[in-house]
């Protein structure tokens, strides 16, 4: 049924290691992702002409930068971002490469996420707090970012799974994971049935990834009940 | 006490300014209930967010207990509006947080101890009648229980002041009526000054000592409930208090006539007397009467029958009673 290639694969955990990298590397780059794209949110969102505290050149600056690197597609800024990754780690090469070029390429998309997921508060809870002489920095500790859990639950899945597919194609660029399996096995040496089973191993992780965030994320959200 | 001196506000956008609110002089004193009436649009929601400076007034000034406020630091406001809490139409409850951790929330940010908070806010919670519900969050409660709750929470600092936005506006009457309950009881038994913005007669008539009609940016009127609501001078407040687009009023065809009670006449049949006496009958076309302190105050509005000599009988004998009337366009 599978190819001598798949066994022989197989055998040697290439696969199973996919497996992990892939899991690894996006763990790794949504933590990173959200450590850089979850104060760059607050910050569109707060500075938003809507905001508790409008700073228009601020926003426009933040907003800027953040679509720039939204626009280019991230096999294209993958390669044109190497050199920082060389700057950084000293080395463009492996995991730890990828994984700047992950964080670098999913920051502005997380912080679209997290801006838009804290404009879902209502504008009236935002105004209760300032009426009880909250301070801007309580309001974004204590009303926006636990008001928005649910919702940003909600987009960490996403963002998840966004950062899971760019790790795919990281592997043009030398980075591991199911991607240089069905790269490097699947497609260079014709192995369709190898492809196949990266591709529903993928699938299956996006489902995992997908079921248990939506599960956390209703759980959490206390207006559901 | 809170003093609005020449206070303006107009607000700049891409397509023009809008004047929201003119040159208003008010004073609200401690410890009555005063009311600011008007149709929406009017600028009320405006002159409560210029109280506590959710919205800076363009011009103006607004003195509480002496204090400018528009001359506060930021911080020193943010302390001052500790002391002035609100309510709102929509509750604007904390959604992921249960009532408790609500009514504790304003404790919290001004870093009173957990526990303590929780006792202040049990107390709280018993007082609006919802100490069983504590643990239960906002979604689990109907439209009343959360304006208690929000009521809790705006008592939580022991404010001085209680700025209520269209607190009973998403409510139905029955609920309406025990919130203004509460919030007379809060006044008396807490001294809780409490300003109250609505768009209904009914909410001021119910609770409030003084009221100010706002229309067009600015004040109309202002005065104790009783004498604005029985002798209404301006164009507003007696469309606020007798809604124009009335069917019954529209379909009449006679002269009208509106009788004042302003508490003299209460115990005379004074309709019956008339019709009685002038043998002419009238058709009551509206009637809005109400109990203060023992004496019917209200008013109401009679056609006069077509008959020309019957209804210059009718006039003729009002003339001459002590009845307070006019006669309506």
């Amino acid at each position: 049924m599978f190819s001598d290639m798949f066994y022989k694969v197989w055998d040697n955990g290439l696969i199973q290691m996919g497996v992990v990298e892939t899991i690894y590397m996006t763990l790794i780059a949504t933590f990173f992702s959200y450590l850089f794209g979850l104060p760059m949110g607050v910050v569109l969102n707060v500075t938003d002409q809507n905001g508790i505290r409008p700073t228009p050149w601020v926003n426009r600056v933040l907003g800027f930068v953040v679509n720039f690197f939204r626009s280019i597609p991230f096999i294209i800024l993958m390669v044109a971002m190497l050199p920082v990754a060389r700057f950084i780690l000293g080395t463009s090469l492996g995991n730890g490469a990828v994984i700047v070029m992950l964080v670098i390429g999913a920051s502005p998309y997380v912080a679209r996420m997290v801006e838009s997921s804290l404009k879902e508060v209502d504008s009236g809870i935002i105004e209760a707090a300032q009426s009880m002489g909250c301070t801007n920095f309580q309001i974004v500790s204590k009303v926006l970012l636990p008001e928005a859990k649910p919702s940003l639950i909600n987009g960490a899945v996403i963002s998840m799974v966004t950062i899971l597919g760019y790790s795919a194609m990281s592997a043009t660029i030398g980075g591991t994971g199911l991607g240089q399996v069905a790269i490097i096995y699947g497609h260079q040496r014709s192995k369709p049935d190898i492809t196949w089973i990266c591709v529903l191993l993928t699938v299956a992780i996006v489902q995992i990834i997908q079921i248990v965030g939506t599960h956390i994320a209703r759980r959490t959200d206390k207006r559901v009940k | 006490m809170i003093e609005l001196k020449k206070l303006s506000k107009i607000f700049e956008s891409a397509s023009g300014s809008v004047e929201a609110l003119r040159d208003v002089d008010l004073t609200i004193n401690d410890g009555e209930i005063f009311g600011i009436i008007g149709l929406s649009g009017a600028g009320k929601s405006t002159l409560v967010r210029c109280i506590n400076l959710l919205e800076r007034p363009s011009s103006g000034k607004v003195i509480i207990d002496g204090q400018d406020m528009t001359a506060l630091s930021r911080r020193e406001l943010l302390k001052m509006r500790r002391s002035i809490s609100m309510i709102f139409q929509g509750f604007n409850l904390l959604e992921q947080r249960n009532v408790l951790k609500n009514v504790c929330f304003p404790l919290e940010i001004s870093g009173v101890k957990k526990q303590e908070a929780e006792r202040k806010a049990m107390d709280l919670l018993k007082l609006v009648g919802l100490e069983e519900k504590a643990d239960k969050y906002p979604a689990q409660l109907s439209g009343g229980q959360k304006q208690r709750v929000a009521i809790a929470r705006a008592l939580a600092t022991d404010p001085k002041y209680l700025l209520c936005d269209e607190a009973t506006s998403a409510l139905d009457p029955n609920t309406t009526r025990s919130i203004l309950e509460l919030l007379r009881t809060i006044n008396q038994t807490m001294g809780v000054t409490i300003i109250v913005i609505t768009h209904e007669m009914k909410v001021i008539d119910q609770i409030c000592d003084r009221v100010a009609v706002i229309d067009h940016s600015s004040i109309a009127e202002e005065g104790r409930v009783s004498e604005v609501f029985t002798n209404p001078r301006s164009d507003i407040a007696r469309e606020l208090i007798l809604p124009k687009d009335r069917a019954a009023l529209d379909t009449a065809g006679g002269r009208r006539i509106r009788l004042i009670f302003n508490g003299l006449y209460s115990q005379a049949p004074i309709i019956s007397q008339m019709v009685l006496e002038c043998q002419a009958p009238v058709n009551i076309l509206f009637a809005d009467t109400k109990e203060y302190e023992g004496s019917i105050y209200g008013h109401m509005i009679v056609e006069l029958p077509s008959d020309q000599r019957q209804a210059d009988k009718i006039i003729a004998w009002l003339s001459n009673s002590e009845v307070v009337w006019k006669e309506e366009n």
